[in-house]
């Protein structure tokens, strides 16, 4: 049994802002530094963290099951093909949310604790039920943000409400950066968003068009295309969440490597 | 006449400035309001209660006062900046000396609940 695990949530308020593609990345990347990692689908509701890492054909039983004891925990959870350190415990159906209270999530997690090092839970989007759940069942929070106004206003809801319910720590990930637009100061900065929220940057993700690709296919990046500029980012995470001094990514000197490419679009004539 | 996406973006840079600073702006003061739970109605009625209290003691310039909410480092602090025309005393002064008043302005704080 492994006493010292760690429970985190990952979570953000506002949807669409990278939880699950964050969730799968470091189960990956911490399965790789050869710790046994589960990943909890908490978002009954929209379940799509079996899609991210390709096992959606491979569910038989799910969190559900497991709650009404109709399997046994090692039944529902579905091994990661290539990370075997990898398993998914699947969200069940989405009328589980009718029945599913705090203690539910706890007896879940309790019984993921006794077999695994990390247990990353995915949060579901808003500050509801579904949220409040999945926070019972957690030692500590990643808060998935991004530079922009309705993303960031989100996060600091929920920051509050982890807050309030003495979940720590609570470390900020800033996801889809975009250097050139932070050069040009439209978009707003590391500094901008770790001073409103008052939090530690774990780390930031810089956008990358590979992290679509890698979800059509249901391959995290960071399990085959590593040198992504965002797989980088994750594993550069999962690094630091195990205590390894990894300095941040400075997007100004990410700029200036695609200030190339740019100038080459910008002259790209439209018409 | 060719044009380039450079030039569609300079175009429209030309017409709006840098938006990080707008943006950084609009967060603070909406999140001040958020973090305080309070509604710009009750803020506005506490405002008015405030210069109410105040208004008993020394004559303040109302136009010029401001009550508002600032926040910094998750915590949110109550700001109130009342300019004083006169005590009622006629004076600019206040004589008690156990209502420590500065002469021209004052600064009340009060800490909010950090939500």
């Amino acid at each position: 049994m492994a006493e010292d695990t760690r429970v985190i949530l990952i979570c953000s308020g506002k949807g669409g802002v990278g939880k699950t593609t964050l969730t799968a990345n470091l189960g990956i990347s911490l399965a790789r530094q050869g710790l046994t990692t589960a990943v909890l689908d908490a978002d009954f509701g929209l379940r799509n963290l079996d899609l991210l890492l390709g096992l959606e054909n491979r569910i038989v039983y799910t969190a559900q099951e497991v709650l009404e004891e109709e399997c046994r925990l090692d039944q529902a959870l579905v091994k990661h093909k290539q990370e075997s350190n990898l398993s998914l415990l699947p969200a069940g159906n989405p009328r589980m949310l009718d029945w599913l209270k705090p203690d539910d999530m706890k007896r879940i997690v309790d019984m993921l604790k006794e077999q695994f090092n990390y247990v990353l839970i995915d949060c579901p989007a808003g500050v509801e039920d579904g949220f409040k759940n999945a926070m019972a069942a957690s030692q500590e929070a990643i808060v998935v943000t991004n530079p922009e106004v309705s993303a960031v206003r989100d996060a600091d809801r929920v920051i509050g409400l982890l807050n309030t319910n003495a979940i720590k720590p609570v470390q900020l990930v800033l996801n889809r950066v975009r250097p050139k637009m932070m050069a040009n100061q439209e978009m707003l900065s590391i500094n901008d968003v770790t001073d409103i929220l008052a939090l530690p940057l774990l780390g930031l993700v810089l956008e990358d068009e590979q992290v679509i690709v890698s979800t059509n296919r249901g391959e995290p990046l960071t399990l085959n295309s590593v040198n992504s500029p965002a797989a980088k980012c994750y594993l550069n995470i999962a690094k630091r969440l195990q205590g390894e001094n990894i300095p941040l990514i400075d997007p100004a000197e990410e700029s200036a490597g695609f200030a190339a490419k740019f100038r080459k679009l910008m002259q790209t004539k439209i018409f | 006449m060719a044009m380039t996406l450079r030039d569609i973006i300079n175009k429209l840079l030309r017409r709006q400035p840098a938006s990080a600073s707008t943006a950084r702006e609009r967060l603070q003061l909406v999140l001040a309001h958020d973090r305080s739970d309070l509604s710009t109605e009750l803020l506005d009625q506490m405002r008015r209660e405030i210069l109410e209290v105040v208004a008993k003691y020394v004559e303040i310039d109302v136009d010029e006062g401001a009550v508002s909410l600032e926040t910094e480092d998750r915590m949110t602090a109550l700001v109130a900046n009342l300019p004083i025309k006169r005590t009622m005393s006629g004076q600019i002064k206040l004589k008690e000396p156990k209502v420590p008043l500065e002469e021209n302005s004052q600064e009340t704080e009060g800490t909010d609940q950090n939500s």
